[in-house]
């Protein structure tokens, strides 16, 4: 038992004291340094036994647990203090375990984002920081979208826009940001389909989304621990019909909880762990899924000046 | 350098932004329909059902020039006067032709009704009910062979009904109402065929009835479709609306015809039950086969095990199982059952991307108009490029899908007569980049339509033979692709479905059309 104690402590203030080495995700309220690069790989696994069939939460005994494997490489480059570029490009394999519907695999969409913090101030005790970021993705291999719940993506090309705010008091923050998301239409192999009325068309028309997220948690010296609330709702689209295949245009809507760490390495503190677990609480059309993720990021530090110069901003 | 961000910015919004999402759907891109021919001679044309032209009567029309005529002709001005954007649309929808635009609604309801039944909570599965459609399962689950019949029905009975017309229409020659009175406007292609009775009203009687009988919960749909179709000729000035009337009346009667044939021809039986299905499985045993089993869960009965005994149009019962039943498969035991089994474990390995868009772009699966009905779509869009009568179109149609119903009917019958079990069944490692239908493997119900449907399509639009017949091969592939179907079930499913389109060309080089 004092055993556990002490290592506790000693997470603690490892939490508390050492240097930051943060892989940042454009969603949080953490810049990266200018000319830090830091890039690492995550996988991840999330299945769902349940699914939501328009409003109508079943299960399918001809699919039984329908599981997503990821793996993926993310980057994140400080422009400047102030202006961060990121990047994130997944292979995604899917896998029914009953049924005989064949799981695919195959490199997803690549994602590119630019997180600039436009405003930062010191507000009562705390500090207010306001973001505005700007991401774009599009499929990186000619994947096949239309073989739900089995594809591993959508297809679509999306333009996302969000504005985010952060504040944060001595360690403890919160984060808000609302997204909107504008979806191309995507093509299809076939040449007609019925969605609630017949289309003569390969071509799919994706209605746009929009999404929140909200994290409350404490963040000290480049180690965090954040709880989430995330929303994802699609802006049009149409249900499932009883027992019915899903489609890519469905009304797409989750809302999710969970958990985030990232956690950098007292010996090396450019090297850090992150890791997340979230779950979905309601949903529309889709799988209610409960999953998990793990990274490792390392902190490059691309400047050709002295890093003297990176640690004293940090100071 | 925060500028920059933010024109950046700006520019992807306005680029992504500006990329329109209205599709272009290619029904509503047809134009309207000027007949290189108006098939003067068509009601001499052999009817399907009927026993002549006049089999059913139509009341000789009012003169043009007496008060009610007139009066018609006026109510087709005060439509004119003032027409709105959604009367512009629905004359331009309709006026690309009514044989055409009935064939889509049915398929828009077959795509609709497609889905199996969700089971019970004791694991056996619900029937649909005709009596009750709107409880669930809502009436009907619109599988491949239901659609197969529904598209046949209303084809043939369209056929017999406008052969009837022509008849008319020549006997009584009455001049449609832009050639009465001048000062009409046309908004569509005038033609000096004779508008009594109405070819577009006759096509609105017979779906209407033949559309109740099969999709009986959807009244609504068809009575508003039925509705803008009578307005569309009216506000056209093709038709005044004595036209309409007797063309209508006429379409209603030869209908309640083919209804008749409908509720005789043993589809009704065609779930069998459990007694008939276990029947099934034990000769299957008997012959020293591995008798098909679903692979649903929970259990589903194999769907319509008695469709194979179904009324076929083109040929009888005896010549179905003499001359176009598909030889024995080979045996469940056999090397070459193994190695073609093997063969299926390959290509459900590692299916390429190419494999795939084949597989997904003929699999026509549950909530599509099925593969009878991805035919009905090709030949619709070579159709309209033939710039054919109603008549005519009627008639191919006609020919087209009682050749995708008798392919239905064989096919069934050659599914639940061998009871031969699918890949996955066989090998478990084998998994489909579609859906695995719950019925029997041998023969492929794609491979049968397809080479029914490329072959009587070979026939009507020659030059497109060797287009048709590849199509009809990359269909047939795309099972193996799949991993759905062996080698065999595809081969034998195309021979079997070539042999039912020459029996549609026998008929379509005696019905006089030719």
């Amino acid at each position: 038992m004092k055993k556990i104690i002490r290592r506790i402590c000693i997470v603690l203030l490892w939490l508390l004291f050492l240097k930051p080495a943060i892989a940042q995700t454009e969603i949080d309220g953490v810049m990266m340094e200018k000319n830090a690069f830091c890039i690492g790989p995550m996988a991840g696994y999330s299945s769902w036994k349940n699914y939501w069939e328009g409003t109508l939460k079943r299960d399918n005994l001809n699919l039984g647990k329908v599981s997503t494997t990821m793996y993926s490489i993310m980057g994140n480059y400080g422009i400047s203090n102030k202006l961060n570029v990121l990047f994130g490009l997944p292979y995604v394999k899917t896998k029914a375990s009953a049924g005989q519907l064949k799981g695919l695999k195959g490199i997803q969409d690549l994602s590119f984002w630019v997180k600039w913090k436009a405003y930062s101030k010191k507000i009562g005790q705390g500090r207010l920081s306001l973001f505005a970021i700007g991401g774009y993705s599009f499929p990186a291999s000619d994947y096949t979208a239309d073989f739900l719940p089995m594809s591993i993506g959508l297809e679509s090309k999306n333009l996302s826009v969000r504005a985010m705010a952060d504040y944060q008091r001595d360690s403890w923050f919160a984060t808000v940001s609302g997204t909107y998301i504008r979806r191309s239409n995507v093509e299809i192999d076939r040449t007609a389909y019925y969605t609630t009325e017949m289309h003569y068309s390969n071509e799919v028309k994706m209605p746009d989304a929009a999404s929140y997220n909200v994290r409350v948690g404490y963040r000290d010296k480049g180690a965090y621990a954040e709880l989430i609330l995330d929303g994802w709702k699609t802006l049009g689209g149409f249900d499932i019909t009883r027992n019915n295949m899903p489609f890519v245009s469905n009304e797409m809507n989750a809302t999710r909880i969970g958990f985030n760490f990232k956690y950098p390495m007292p010996f090396m503190p450019q090297l850090s762990v992150t890791g997340n677990i979230m779950t979905t609480v309601a949903g529309r059309n889709i799988g209610q899924s409960t999953g998990f993720n793990a990274g490792i990021f390392y902190v490059l530090d691309l400047s050709k000046k002295e890093k003297t110069d990176s640690e004293k901003s940090k100071k | 350098m925060k500028r920059n961000l933010l024109l950046y910015i700006i520019f992807a919004s306005v680029v992504l932004g500006s990329c329109s999402k209205e599709l272009t759907d290619t029904s509503l891109e047809f134009t309207t329909l000027n007949p290189a021919s108006q098939d003067l001679n068509a009601g001499t044309w052999r009817p399907i059902l009927l026993t002549g032209p006049t089999e059913f009567a139509v009341p000789a029309p009012i003169a043009t020039t007496s008060p009610d005529y007139v009066a018609q002709i006026n109510e087709i001005k005060t439509w004119q006067a003032e027409l709105t954007a959604e009367e512009k649309r629905i004359v331009k929808y309709w006026g690309a032709g009514a044989v055409l635009r009935w064939n889509e609604i049915m398929r828009e309801l077959v795509a609709k009704h497609n889905r199996p039944p969700f089971q019970n909570e004791d694991g056996t599965y619900p029937v649909p009910n005709a009596a009750n459609p709107l409880a669930y399962p809502t009436f009907p689950f619109a599988n491949p062979p239901y659609a197969a019949r529904a598209y046949a029905y209303l084809s043939a009975a369209t056929y017999d009904a406008l052969v009837a017309a022509w008849h008319y229409k020549v006997v009584y020659n009455r001049p449609a109402p832009y050639k009465v009175d001048g000062s009409l406007q046309v908004l569509i292609a005038k033609s000096d065929l004779p508008s009594y009775p109405s070819e577009d009203a006759v096509v609105i009687g017979v779906s209407a009835e033949i559309l109740k009988l099969l999709f009986p919960g959807d009244q609504d749909f068809i009575q508003q479709k039925a509705e803008e179709h009578r307005r569309a000729r009216i506000l056209s000035g093709a038709n005044v609306r004595s036209d309409l009337e007797a063309g209508e009346a006429l379409g209603k009667s030869i209908a309640g015809k083919f209804v008749t044939r409908a509720r005789g021809d043993r589809a009704g039986a065609a779930v069998a039950n459990q007694t008939i299905w276990t029947q099934m499985e034990n000769d299957a045993i008997a012959r020293g086969e591995t008798p098909w089993i679903s692979q649903e869960s929970p259990i589903r009965p194999g769907m319509l095990p008695l469709f194979g005994r179904v009324r076929t149009w083109l040929f009888d019962s005896l010549t179905m199982v003499t001359t176009i039943r598909a030889p024995a498969p080979p045996s469940t035991s056999s090397p070459q059952f193994k190695s073609e089994l093997e063969e299926i474990y390959q290509f459900s390995k590692n299916p390429s991307a190419e494999q795939i868009r084949i597989t997904h772009f003929w699999a026509d699966g549950i909530g599509t108009y099925t593969p009878p009905g991805h035919w009905n779509a090709i030949a619709s869009e070579d159709f309209v490029k033939e710039n054919y009568s109603e008549v005519r179109w009627a008639r191919n149609m006609g020919l087209l899908n009682m050749a995708l119903m008798d392919a239905a009917v064989t096919c069934w019958d050659s599914k639940y007569f061998y009871f031969n079990p699918r890949p996955s069944q066989m090998d478990p490692r084998i998994k489909s980049v579609a859906g695995v239908p719950n019925f029997p493997s041998y023969t492929s119900g794609h491979s049968t339509f397809s080479g029914a449907a490329a072959t009587i399509l070979s026939h009507i639009i020659k030059p497109k033979a060797a287009v048709y017949n590849a199509m009809a091969l990359e269909a047939s592939l795309s099972r193996m692709y799949g991993a759905i179907h062996y080698r065999s079930d595809c081969e034998k499913g195309l021979e079997a479905g070539i042999k039912v389109g020459d029996y549609a060309i026998l008929r379509a080089r005696t019905d006089g059309a030719e």
